[in-house]
């Protein structure tokens, strides 16, 4: 910087030429000078209050947001498990009552610290005694080996064994604090829960995983640190289910059947009350997948969600209900029955001769394999396949239950003439229970789409219109009719009008065909029938009333006793009012003439 | 004057720096009473969760259906059916209540009635 004197010769030589004071001059530049450096000095000490301001807001900002995030975030309990970042919280699981259906049970896992033991010898034998499956020598050899420092023993302790280790008094025997999923009901709902098992292992926590069902489906949300002190509410009802499952597994014993499911569902909500498969499992104690035989012969295998099977007669129902609806016919429309009926090299029987013709009511009734062939056949396949899709037969079904995606129904590579014809009468085409239920209660809770569920819901499903109020008022009738009139005489039951149709399917055997002597028996009912409040599914496998002369297999001798015993027991639990046959047929009557009157 | 202020500044920063030790020290105090507090949260929750558990456990379905049977004889319980409902008016009313003093004695009169032979029929 250059400095300007304060007497510039020049200027003063100029001055004095003039006659001017030439300290005048000395003044003014002292001036400028002494200006120009308050000017710099402001400068500077505007900056560093600047400079300062700056600081202070980022600091207000930082402490602002800190609060705000605090104030943000929701509080967090701490619980033994969350103390490192392995946390072993997973939120209960309730049924609709509030019930506990799964929960966290803390315990004790044990390990060593080998550096640490005393006598590594005498602990391994003494672990022995409390756990006979401990082999001594091999366990010393293990707390003896220089290369290992840390064992893990048990991931699981009993306090009572918690006790006898402690009382050993070995400092390298250590406990580890541990969550235990405990399903209380034992196998109740062992098929929806699944089971949980030990994922990521800390010392001080273990990650708890779900294995299947819907403690693998909502994995995530039980585990979400957020939501872990909301329980999961379920739809089952356990004392539904327990009545269910114990009414299914009586029946399944006494007619010899191999495997039994039922699906109990709510036709407006769709919420599934109650969902058997037997044989079952305990959750607790999760078997592990089978190597070995037929898959679908596991207790692990969910019948009523993952097994898709030809249901038979019970899908005559869909069949009569598109006739219904699309106008070609009407209740009282005789239907051609004369059999057999040959399609090229395809001929299709009735369990016995009908007679000439039929009303399409007595098709349902009397479940005529050629009467719903016959009406299918001039509706075609392309409305056919339509109407199936709208009622979810041709996807896998949805449902909060990890299975449910992997298997998915068997659908005919061409959809043929023949094609609509079978599958008019449930041969061709295979669908699970679970789905079938949801069927059921689309065609009698007036005609709405119906997604089954497992979660507890408040309000009615507005699903999409699929067939009119008016066919899903026939559709009551005739299942009614079904009861009281034809193959499932046996599920007329003091109190509950039940209606229902029955379906009893030869099984396919191992090398294509059909086998005889397997039958899967099927019954699928609505109650009270006049006035559809839950649908229940009923299939037993491979089962027969073994007290008459020869087995009768057909579903109106095994599946319609099975289910009118659990409809009779459960229909008092779900605060059911009985009511007269009267009164539902007075019922049917008044929907019939406010019909016809409009 | 302005030493007198240099003063009262001195003070004010000791005063300060006491009230910040004094603060520093109750956080931590507090800090401690919450951790104290929360470990006793979740000792208790745990122990909910213990008994809740227990509580499922002994009222698992298959536990009461065998208490069931097993004190059949004395309970008589069934499952509930159709049956078990009833009507509003197979209710009872409530049977009128005596009203006065009956504790001391009372006179009645009228003739003597011998029912030791009817007794056998009551139930």
């Amino acid at each position: 910087m250059i400095r300007t004197p304060l007497r510039p010769l020049a200027r003063v030589l100029k001055a004095r030429e003039t006659g001017e004071n030439p300290d005048h001059i000395e003044h003014e530049n002292r001036r400028l000078r002494l200006e120009n450096m308050r000017d710099a000095a402001r400068n500077q000490a505007e900056g560093r209050l600047l400079t300062l301001a700056l600081l202070f807001l980022c600091g207000f900002v930082l402490l602002g947001a800190r609060m705000g995030l605090l104030a943000a975030t929701a509080p967090l309990e701490l619980s033994v498990g969350m103390v490192e970042e392995i946390s072993s919280a997973r939120a209960d699981i309730l049924d609709r009552e509030g019930r506990v259906l799964a929960t966290n049970l803390p315990t004790h896992a044990l390990y060593a610290e080998t550096r640490r033991m005393v006598d590594p010898v005498r602990a391994a034998h003494e672990l022995a005694r409390i756990f006979p499956d401990i082999d001594a020598d091999r366990m010393a050899a293990r707390f003896t080996d220089p290369q290992r420092r840390f064992i893990w023993i048990r991931t699981q302790l009993s306090p009572e064994q918690q006790q006898a280790v402690h009382d050993i008094g070995e400092p390298g025997l250590l406990f580890g604090p541990r969550d235990m999923r405990v399903y209380p009901n034992g196998r109740m709902a062992a098929h929806v829960l699944g089971g949980a098992r030990y994922g990521q292992q800390g010392v001080r926590a273990a990650e708890l995983l779900g294995v299947a069902g819907t403690e693998l489906f909502f994995d995530g949300r039980l585990r979400d640190p957020e939501q872990v002190n909301m329980p999961l509410h379920l739809s089952l009802d356990l004392t539904v289910q327990a009545t269910v499952t114990e009414v299914l597994e009586g029946g399944m014993r006494m007619l010899n059947a191999k495997g039994a499911s039922a699906v109990l569902m709510d036709v407006y909500t769709g919420e599934v009350l109650s969902l058997v498969s037997l044989p079952d499992f305990d959750p607790n104690l999760r078997p592990a997948p089978p190597t070995e035989g037929e898959p679908a012969d596991s207790p692990l295998f969910n019948r009523a969600v993952q097994g898709y099977y030809e249901l038979g007669s019970v899908m005559k129902s869909f069949a009569v209900a598109q006739g219904l609806d699309s106008g070609s016919v009407t209740p009282q429309t005789m239907i051609d029955t004369r059999g057999p009926l040959t399609w090229g090299r395809f001929r299709i029987n009735d369990f016995r001769n009908y007679g000439p013709q039929l009303s399409v009511k007595d098709v349902m009734v009397r479940s005529s394999n050629i009467g719903t062939a016959r009406i299918m056949q001039e509706i075609g396949a392309e409305a056919q396949q339509d109407f199936l899709r709208k009622f979810g037969f041709l996807e896998p079904a949805q449902i909060e239950l990890a299975e449910a995606a992997r298997s998915r129904p068997l659908l005919p590579d061409r959809w043929s003439d023949l094609s609509v014809m079978t599958i008019s009468y449930g041969h061709g085409m295979s669908t699970s229970p679970l789905a079938l239920a949801a069927g059921y209660a689309s065609l009698v809770n007036g005609g709405r789409k119906i997604t089954p569920t497992l979660l507890r819901r408040e309000n009615v499903q507005a699903g999409e219109q699929i067939i009119s109020a008016q066919t899903s008022q026939q559709m009551r009738l005739m299942l009614h009719q079904v009861v009281q009139e034809g193959t499932a005489s046996f599920a007329r039951i003091a109190g509950y009008p039940v209606g229902g149709k029955t379906g009893s399917a030869d099984k396919p055997g191992p090398r294509g065909g059909y086998m005889k002597d397997a039958v899967l028996a099927t019954f699928a009912s609505v109650f009270p029938s006049h006035d559809p409040r839950y649908v229940l599914i009923v299939t037993l496998d491979e089962g027969a009333d073994t007290t008459g002369p020869e087995p009768r297999r057909t579903a109106g001798w095994t599946a319609v006793p099975v289910s009118a015993e659990i409809t009779r027991r459960i229909a008092p639990l779900l605060d059911m009012r009985p009511i007269r046959l009267e009164a539902a047929n007075a019922a049917f009557d008044a929907a019939l003439h406010s019909s016809v009157g409009h | 004057m302005r030493s007198f202020l240099y003063f009262l500044t001195a003070l004010a920063v000791i005063g300060l720096a006491a009230w910040a030790y004094r603060e520093n020290h109750l956080t931590q105090q507090a800090m401690n009473e919450r951790r104290a507090l929360e470990r006793e949260v979740a000792s208790l929750g745990s122990a909910i969760t213990i008994q809740r558990t227990e509580w499922a456990y002994l009222n698992r379905p298959d536990r009461l259906r065998e208490l069931v049977d097993v004190n059949f004889e004395r309970l008589r319980l069934v499952p509930m059916t159709a049956d078990h409902f009833g009507e509003i008016g197979q209710v009872a009313y409530p049977l009128p209540v005596l009203r006065g003093d009956y504790s001391g004695v009372v006179e009645v009169s009228g003739e003597f009635q011998d029912l030791s032979d009817q007794e056998e029929d009551l139930p």
